[in-house]
């Protein structure tokens, strides 16, 4: 059963068309992860759904009720935990989820009990009487987390979860992902730009670019794709026509400063290759990874998009423009 | 509107009133300075003015202990209001504005909370009135009630400023522009007498914290201009409108 499931789904900012035109359905219990660079329109589909941001056209519909007509109802369906942290700073991590309960209607009955589980979940009881000011980053987003499944919603949106941690605090936070989404049965949607830690924690992924979905599959799928494995060489001057004219290779590019050759049984055809290219500098084989999927698809490396600043201004434009209730 | 709505709300408008009296309890620094403010104007400005004025036969200090009390309602009040943009700028504001409770719960929540922290203020200064030895005790029930409607109207004018701002830059201008000339024009520091160029008597009559300040004048020290039932009806028809113009604001806020 589809939990989401939005038809057309269009939304414009002036002449820029942050989303434009989204066909998605996302199963009951499946965690799913939205991807691509910074202003694709990932926050802007996330804030249609969340009911923050208006559609212009198209239709969004989550556990059966409509964004834009029954925002109401689908605000209580629903967790959210935005790109920009918005914990009270001045409460303590309890607080927080008090506050949250409350607004969610979480009857008192069952208040303390839930907010004690859910703080048990992210191991913050310890820390769970100090203000939250004196969290650290990942603290922080894991008390978010906390909050965000505290009234037990049918879908979970984390916008850029892991942005603004360091390595190791995010892949913690992914290993905390995993474990509420199985303890919660919560369906995820997520939105990253890492694409290696999204191919770890999604069962499906979208991948997004100007507003649309190009590619839409399981990782393991995308990347069987590609047609075979990546044979990565840098070297001075490689014959890059000689090597696409071979009959085995179904693909060559160059990146950053390298040559990358995709075939089949790489282990095979290797030393064939290699014997046409003069002064090797390095040689790697490895599997195709969900970069390269966007690079196929889009000729950019989504890690030079996500340099540029232009992506996120649009993202701003959509926070900015955030609609009343 | 089943109970169901109604309880939800409420639920909404008590968890916003809650988390701002936190905030109050927590910010102790704030509470120290916003009561020793208005000590200060009533004890080394009245004091030192007091020394060579008296008004009719009422002591200078005593005189304006009502302005200062209603001062500490106007400075309290708008800028408690206007701290909105500042929980906006940290997003705080973001994660309860996308909660299923409307938009009015969550305005009305925030009204509650401002009055609570200007009431606990006024109490405390309140507190100290036996120092002043022409107020009356039993005028002060009317007088509280008076300025917690005045404190309605203007924690509402702070909300609905802030919602309009998206900068701390709008600060500065509001407290020049708005908040200094609405206190000095409301006969807190000096009466209204015939004896006022004509243009600062109109200022004054039109400025509805005048008419809280003499209400709360009539109901302490006994001396007002206009009858009290005057007093409550202008500030009434103040409040009703800071209210309704705070609710369209805010729920219009981005």
């Amino acid at each position: 059963m589809a939990i989401i499931q939005t038809r057309a789904l269009k939304k414009k900012f002036g002449k820029i068309e942050a989303v434009a035109g989204i066909d998605l359905s996302v199963e009951k219990g499946e965690i799913f992860g939205l991807l691509g660079p910074n202003g694709a329109g990932k926050s802007t589909t996330i804030g249609i759904l969340c009911t923050i941001v208006r559609p212009s056209s198209g239709a969004a519909v989550i556990a059966g009720y409509d964004v834009a007509k029954e925002p109401a109802q689908v605000r209580r369906q629903v967790g959210i935990v935005f790109q920009d942290p918005t914990l009270d700073t001045v409460l303590t991590g309890r607080e927080n989820l008090e506050l949250h309960a409350r607004l969610y209607g979480v009857s008192s009955s069952i208040r303390g009990k839930r907010i004690e589980q859910m703080l048990e979940l992210v191991d913050l009881k310890q820390r769970a009487n100090d203000i939250t000011r004196t969290y650290s980053g990942g603290m922080r987003r894991r008390l978010e987390l906390a909050r965000g499944l505290l009234h037990r919603p049918a879908v979970l949106f984390l916008d850029e979860p892991t942005l603004g941690l360091d390595p190791q605090t995010r892949a913690r936070l992914w290993e905390y992902i995993k474990k509420m989404a199985r303890a919660e049965q919560t369906t995820i949607v997520l939105t990253t730009h890492y694409m290696e830690e999204a191919e770890q924690v999604c069962d499906r992924v979208g991948i997004i670019d100007h507003g649309h979905i190009i590619a839409l599959d399981a990782p393991e799928k995308l990347k069987e794709t590609m047609g075979g494995q990546m044979i990565v060489i840098k070297a001075e001057q490689p014959p890059l026509e000689k090597i696409r004219g071979l009959p085995y290779v179904s693909d060559v590019r160059e990146n950053d400063g390298a040559l990358e050759i995709i075939t089949r049984e790489a282990h095979r055809h290797l030393p064939k290759i290699l014997s046409l290219v003069k002064d090797v500098h390095c040689v790697e084989i490895r599997m195709p990874t969900l970069n390269d999927v966007f690079i196929k698809l889009t000729g950019r490396d989504i890690r030079e998009d996500t340099v540029e600043d232009f992506g996120s201004w649009v993202d701003s434009v959509a926070r900015y423009r955030q609609r009343g209730s | 509107m089943d109970n169901g709505f109604i309880r939800r709300e409420l639920m909404g408008v008590y968890a916003v009133w809650w988390r701002e009296f936190k905030v109050f309890q927590r910010e102790k620094s704030r509470i120290v300075s916003s009561i020793v403010q208005p000590l200060m104007w009533l004890f080394l400005f009245g004091s030192g003015i007091g020394a060579s004025v008296t008004i009719g036969s009422i002591d200078y200090r005593d005189y304006i202990y009502p302005g200062i009390l209603a001062m500490m309602v106007l400075f309290g009040s708008v800028y408690f209001g206007l701290y909105i943009v500042w929980d906006r700028k940290l997003d705080v504001l973001k994660a309860i504005l996308v909660a299923p409770v409307s938009r009015v719960s969550i305005f009305l929540g925030k009204v509650l909370g401002g009055c609570t922290d200007v009431i606990l203020q006024i109490i405390v200064l309140f507190a100290v009135s036996f120092l002043f030895p022409a107020i009356n005790p039993w005028g002060i029930p009317p007088a509280l009630i008076l300025l917690v409607i005045t404190a309605i109207a203007l924690v509402s004018l702070g909300l609905a400023l802030g919602s309009l701002f998206q900068s701390l830059e709008g600060f500065q201008v509001i407290s020049a522009f708005l908040i200094f000339p609405l206190f000095f024009l409301s006969g807190a520091l000096f009466p209204i007498t015939d004896k006022l160029p004509t243009w600062l008597q109109g200022l004054v009559k039109l400025n509805p914290l005048t008419y809280t300040v003499d209400g709360v004048r009539g109901a302490l020290l006994g001396v007002n201009i206009f009858p009290l039932y005057i007093d409550f009806v202008a500030v009434i028809i103040f409040t009703v409108l800071m209210f309704l113009l705070g609710i369209v604001l805010f729920s219009r806020m981005k």
